[in-house]
């Protein structure tokens, strides 16, 4: 048959791989490890559950990135095919963020919800100065998105070394970004249970900072496969996604910004 | 370009390390690494026969004990009647969790949409194969943990909407509804990477020359489905997520004492769950036009009208979710607004009934078992449709809230509707699947023994319903037992028609007869009927041409 030998098509016919199973079943054992630890019992079982999960995540993936490095599997229409899931991916997670953004507009525009607050923030909470961390965060995390815009550039021109300079200067603005974060959540002075208030702005912001950290791991790989100069200029799938997923975390962070950490404070700093 | 050729040279001698190529896996290992795309589909299927033992065995014990008025079947011993309307509870939550995530999903777009996209598009697999077994998988998880979760601390009894303050840590402390909520994370994940991966297959992996506009009504349905749950399945996850933390870590999303609000889970809720009655329904529109059109021998009446009516029953579909909860005290502009928007959706369904009558008009019509199943579905989906225009209306719903009118307009419209569905394709392409054909005869008797028990079992529901019968409770003042003892009758009916089909299938599977390439004639032009029965392993190395094919020729 020609077809043992031969395929006459453009696309990757993936071999069978233990990594979905194993993959699947660390996510069983996370979902009962994580009903275990919230019904007061301990963490272990959840913590292995993850620990077998991004395990999965990093052979699993070794895996695509020892096909792509193959020359043969990863086709111009196979490459398509993977950016096309990567934007399909990105809108589901901009459906997730939606979530966050209708819970906080229902606790503060009467319009869509019959007990919005009539103060926001509502008495009692003193609200973060949008004009001091958070701002700058701003400024960090869209200069990111100029650095990272700049290593793409660098691998367009087949420079892997510059490339992987610029992508380094990105995980730096990230983590320095995380790190803010990190210490906003300490000295905020609401509590995390203190109610609608805490709610919206810890998970909404919460969630972020999550999606800031795995960006900034799809990053780090980046750097890595940039110094081993595995992109090029036509051929650069892994570095493109993680691109994308950097600007998606970045524009929800302007949205964050403009509507939880400016307007929700408008009347705390400037009472009329 | 360059590229292209490239790789085109180098795969001409490094085509063997590939496995999808030279060597089949064998034993447990072709199925639990799977990256086949029907043998994914087949898995799907079977889950979704077992969870339908199990889905219906919870709805024959629903209809046994309303059977009569008065408490059945308390299993938990006198004196103990609240741990068994909790109990009732947790099998009509069991039951709707299960039919919708467990049996009709998986069987349509995971089952039929797996092996029969690819198939119908020209495409050797689907576009992630690795990351379609994770969608199986994540599924088998979460059924396990749905499983775990009813026989946890009495169980989640709170529906399958899982409003809060009932479902919040006062009203089910303890793990239940907790592992209820994972056990629906893992669904959804599954859902969304399934949909990835279909959109992605049918977009970029289409044989030469099948225009998205050649493209069949199947895979337009699951086009469709697939951004439905892309867009859908992400809103619950963030409800879900929320619901969550204020169980479990001291959040006031849906707590209305700390300024939060139980009215927007169900805003969330239905955000998600009025797409998600589409995606379950949806995908049977794409099995009825293909089945319509093979067995009244036409194209199928007005294509690109049945495909830009899906679309858009598919974008109203996100706009009109608030007709599930006019009773919650929203003001009379919002529910105007979504009167009108929910009636606009007659008109798109109006499109494509009228089309397949239309496609049987002047047809040769061969009233082949899948063919019964299809016309079945059309009556079942109309019925529902009917009674969905009253139910859309503000003024009437507020009367038939919570009775079982709504329980037996939602049967009719989508539940029972996507199960002729799943029987109209499992009918029509049980032979490329495994190669051989069910008894005629049984199957016949299958079909017209289903049909007269769901509607025995349902349309007196309407009645029962419009006199005042409460939906979720176990027992009943006197004066509603006459419809109910009927529609108990119809669960007999069913359950021994069900155990009939699960015969058939075995028969099938054991003694069937064999089938050629296309068993169907004439009438069957889409692409699987021109590869052998059952479907090789691996299907279309070499890709069809279709330039000069007319579209549904």
């Amino acid at each position: 048959m020609a077809s043992e030998t031969t395929k006459s098509h453009p696309y990757h016919m993936v071999a069978p791989s233990p990594w979905p199973a194993i993959g699947s079943l660390a996510a069983l054992v996370m979902a009962f490890g994580g009903v275990w630890y919230m019904q007061e019992g301990p963490i272990w079982l959840f913590v292995q559950g993850v620990l077998i999960l991004l395990w999965v995540f990093y052979r699993w993936w070794r895996d695509v990135v020892i096909e792509a490095r193959s020359g043969v599997d990863h086709t111009d229409t196979v490459r398509h095919g993977l950016r096309m899931g990567m934007v399909l991916f990105i809108t589901s997670e901009v459906m997730f963020f939606f979530v966050f953004f209708w819970a906080y507009f229902n606790a503060t525009v009467p319009f869509l919800s019959g007990v919005a607050h009539d103060v926001w923030p509502p008495e009692g909470v003193v609200p973060l100065d949008p004009w001091s961390v958070p701002f700058l965060n701003t400024v960090i995390l869209l200069s990111s998105g100029a650095t990272v815009t700049y290593a793409h550039h660098m691998v367009r021109l087949g420079d892997n070394k510059r490339a992987a300079r610029w992508i380094l200067l990105t995980v730096l603005l990230g983590l320095i970004f995380t790190g803010f974060q990190a210490y906003e959540y300490v000295h905020a002075t609401f509590p995390f249970t203190g109610g609608i208030y805490s709610s919206t702005f810890y998970l909404a912001t919460g969630f972020h900072g999550f999606h800031v950290i795995i960006g900034t791991i799809f990053l780090i790989v980046c750097w890595f496969r940039a110094r081993a100069g595995h992109f090029t200029p036509e051929v650069h799938v892994g570095f493109e996604a993680a691109a994308w997923y950097w600007h998606f975390v970045d524009v929800v962070w302007l949205f964050l910004f403009a509507s939880i950490y400016w307007w929700g404070s408008l009347s705390y700093f400037t009472p009329a | 370009m360059m590229a292209d050729q490239e790789t085109a040279v180098a795969g001409g001698h490094d085509g063997g390390h590939d496995g999808g190529h030279g060597h089949h896996p064998t034993g447990w290992r072709r199925w639990l690494f799977s990256t086949n795309h029907k043998d994914i589909g087949t898995m799907y299927i079977v889950l979704s026969l077992v969870a339908a033992l199990v889905g219906g065995a919870m709805s024959f014990w629903i209809r046994l004990e309303l059977l009569d008025p008065g408490i059945q079947f308390n299993v938990f011993g006198a004196g103990e009647e609240a741990a068994y309307f909790q109990f009732y509870n947790v099998l009509v939550t069991g039951h709707a969790f299960i039919m919708v995530f467990f049996v009709v999903m998986p069987a349509l777009i995971g089952g039929f949409g797996n092996w029969f996209v690819p198939l119908m598009i020209g495409a050797p697999d689907m576009a992630f194969p690795r990351m379609n077994n994770v969608s199986f998988w994540l599924l088998a998880a979460a059924l396990v943990l749905l499983l775990v979760a009813a026989f946890t601390q009495g169980g989640p009894g709170t529906g399958w909407t899982i409003y809060p303050p009932l479902s919040n840590a006062d009203f089910h402390p303890g793990a239940a509804v907790d592992l209820g909520i994972l056990s629906l994370h893992l669904a959804g994940a599954s859902s969304v990477l399934g949909a990835i991966n279909l959109i992605t297959t049918i977009f970029n992996m289409r044989a030469p020359g099948m225009t998205i506009h050649r493209m069949p009504l199947f895979c337009w349905s699951i086009l469709v489905t697939a951004f439905l749950l892309l867009m859908a399945i992400p809103v619950l996850a963030g409800g879900l997520t929320m619901l969550l933390t204020d169980r479990n870590f001291g959040t006031a999303f849906f707590d209305a004492a700390r300024g939060g609000d139980p009215v927007l889970w169900q805003h969330i809720f239905w955000f998600f769950g009025h797409p998600e009655v589409y995606i379950i329904i949806i995908p049977a529109f794409g099995i009825v036009s293909q089945v319509v059109s093979t067995f009244s021998r036409k194209p199928i009446f007005g294509y690109l009208g049945m495909v830009y009516a899906m679309v858009f029953i598919g974008f109203v579909g996100f706009v009109v979710w608030a007709h599930h909860m006019y009773t919650a005290g929203l003001d009379v502009d919002t529910r105007a607004y979504f009167i009108s928007a929910s009636l606009v959706i007659a008109v798109p369904t109006g499109i494509k009934i009228f089309s397949w009558l239309a496609t049987m008009w002047g047809g040769s019509i061969d009233f082949r078992v899948p063919m019964m199943f299809a016309c079945g579905f059309i009556f079942l989906f109309v019925m529902g449709g009917v009674t969905g225009v009253a139910l859309a209306n503000a003024g009437m719903d507020i009367a038939f809230h919570d009775t079982y009118f709504v329980v037996a307009h939602f049967h009719y419209v989508m539940a029972i509707a996507a199960v002729f569905g799943m029987f109209t394709g499992f009918y029509y392409w049980i032979g490329k699947m495994c190669g051989r054909q069910y008894p005629r005869v049984l199957a016949r008797i299958h079909f017209w023994s289903f049909f007269i028990g769901v509607n025995v079992v349902f349309f007196p529901q309407h009645f029962s319903g419009m006199a005042g019968m409460p939906r979720r409770i176990p027992d009943y003042p006197d004066n509603y037992w006459g419809w109910n003892y009927v529609s108990s009758i119809g669960a007999f009916i069913t359950t021994a028609s069900t155990l009939l089909f699960f015969f058939i299938v075995w028969r099938t599977l054991t003694a069937g007869e064999k089938v050629p390439a296309n068993q169907w004639g004439e009438g069957a032009t889409t692409l699987e009927w021109t590869v052998e029965s059952p479907a090789p392993f691996h299907t279309f190395e070499e890709l069809p041409d279709m330039t000069d094919k007319q579209a549904d020729e």
